[in-house]
């Protein structure tokens, strides 16, 4: 009988998973032992690290952008559909054009959605760089600011890429000193706890940068509501701060499928942390920002977390114990400006130590952006 | 034990820091003035963290109780 792999979602976890599973099960896939489709409510593939660069003049949308068709090993069923039900006792996801399908085993890879309406005010009066079209936005924005106040506020935790908020504003500090603009611009970054980033370590490294760069910091800060025409943000603490430009972190979640199948809260699945398998479901799993597992929504994760499930459901597939575990492994290169970066690397047990900014990291971000096309391969 | 009946109880046993804290606040967001939130958690930066953000977004940490493995806070939304 042919065992039925399916894995919901084409971003970085499903992509990579899905031809990692092409690579690992040649064997039967040739054999018509097992069956891997991948399921993706749109045509493309986005990688969003790329949207980071492109309020900066730095990258466009379409950089991030490729077919799945393209990037998805030939022997990968490719659906492109949108899952509308989550069914873990008949084993069967419904689709909103197709008929149900029926999996032996689910991969849930489904990502984060933007939630700016949760924050009264934000979407009308808030920009950010976690979109193509509001990248484009703020890159307008941006040009034609010259002077002014330049909020960047963290609203939503967990948010995709943690380092990302740190970077923006330290990139925006020497985007405007390279423009000769800065003394008439304040930056100032707010974060909702009482440091400057959610890890301890890297909040340590980045707060006297912060001070050195004269970025204004306001910790504490739990956005309650903007009001878009007085351009002031207001926090739950009760600081009212104003902006010209407000850059926004907006509040995250998950799709509402994953509460609905009752695999956990706000579109996060409840999951072993090491197995990666959701605890309240037989043969699935979640990986990257759909996995909760306390470590970052980065793409870095997605990509080992990826491995780890082939490994496993291959084991699976060929009735061996499956062993391969997750060690919380994180890699994030951290821009510190336009032409610098530091690097942490990290897991479960091993907190990160921020790698001195310089010159060659930051090429290395991008070396490494631009070979991640080779990564969604599963070649690197 | 106390005898706080608390209106909501958000268990964040088991989520690394400083997801108990954030899920604090999220639960204080939605509650009514008055209202009180017990959260679970067995982070030990939880211990500094709660009481400093209840001080400091005025919302009073009512009572802190100790469990076999986790601490139980009680805050009351201001």
């Amino acid at each position: 009988m042919t065992e039925r792999v399916v894995i919901v979602g084409g971003g970085t976890g499903g992509s990579v998973l899905a031809n990692d599973l092409a690579d690992r099960l040649e064997p039967e896939l040739d054999a018509g032992d097992v069956e891997v489709t991948l399921v993706n409510d749109g045509p493309d593939h986005v990688y969003k690290p790329v949207w980071l660069y492109v309020p900066f003049g730095r990258r466009e949308p379409v950089d991030g952008r490729r077919r799945l068709d393209e990037l998805v090993d030939d022997a990968v069923d490719l659906r492109i559909d949108r899952v509308t039900d989550v069914d873990t006792g008949a084993d069967r996801l419904r689709f909103d054009d197709g008929p149900p399908a029926d999996y032996d085993r689910l991969v849930l890879a489904t990502g984060s959605t933007l939630e700016p309406e949760r924050i009264p005010g934000l979407a009308e009066g808030g920009h950010d760089f976690y979109g193509e079209s509001s990248a484009t936005a703020l890159r307008e924005e941006l040009l034609s600011f010259t002077e002014g106040e330049l909020v960047l506020s963290v609203i939503g935790t967990p948010h995709m890429c943690p380092a990302a908020p740190l970077e923006f504003v330290f990139m925006v500090d020497d985007w405007f000193r390279e423009r000769g603009l800065r003394e008439d611009v304040e930056i100032t970054y707010t974060y909702p706890i009482q440091r400057v980033h959610g890890n301890p370590h890297i909040a340590e490294w980045a707060r006297p940068i912060m001070e050195e760069r004269d970025i204004d910091v306001e910790t504490f800060f739990n956005a309650e509501s903007v009001d878009p025409d007085a351009e002031t943000i207001a926090s739950i603490e009760g600081t009212e701060l104003e902006y010209d430009l407000l850059v926004s972190i907006p509040p995250h979640g998950g799709v509402d499928l994953i509460e609905e199948a009752g695999l956990g809260d706000d579109g996060w699945v409840d999951v072993d942390k090491h197995t990666l398998e959701a605890e309240a479901a037989e043969n699935v799993y979640a990986l990257g920002d759909t996995a909760d597992t306390g470590v970052p929504n980065a793409g870095s994760v997605a990509h080992y977390q990826a491995g780890v499930v082939g490994r496993r459901l291959a084991s699976e597939v060929r009735d061996r114990p499956a062993t391969a575990t997750y060690d919380g492994k994180t890699l994030c290169f951290i821009e510190t400006g336009m032409d610098a970066a530091s690097f942490v690397e990290f897991d479960y047990e091993n907190p990160p130590s921020p790698a001195p900014p310089s010159e060659k990291l930051h090429w290395s971000k991008l070396a490494y952006n631009e070979s991640y096309w080779l990564t969604a391969r599963g070649l690197l | 034990m106390t005898d706080i009946e608390p209106d909501e109880t958000v268990d964040a046993r088991g989520a690394a820091c400083p997801g108990p804290l954030m899920d604090l606040i999220g639960a204080i967001r939605g509650a009514d003035s008055g209202a009180v939130v017990r959260l679970l958690s067995d982070n030990e930066q939880s211990r500094t963290d709660v009481p400093e953000w209840a001080a400091e977004a005025g919302n009073e940490l009512l009572n802190v109780e100790e469990g076999d493995d986790h601490v139980a806070f009680y805050v009351e939304k201001a």
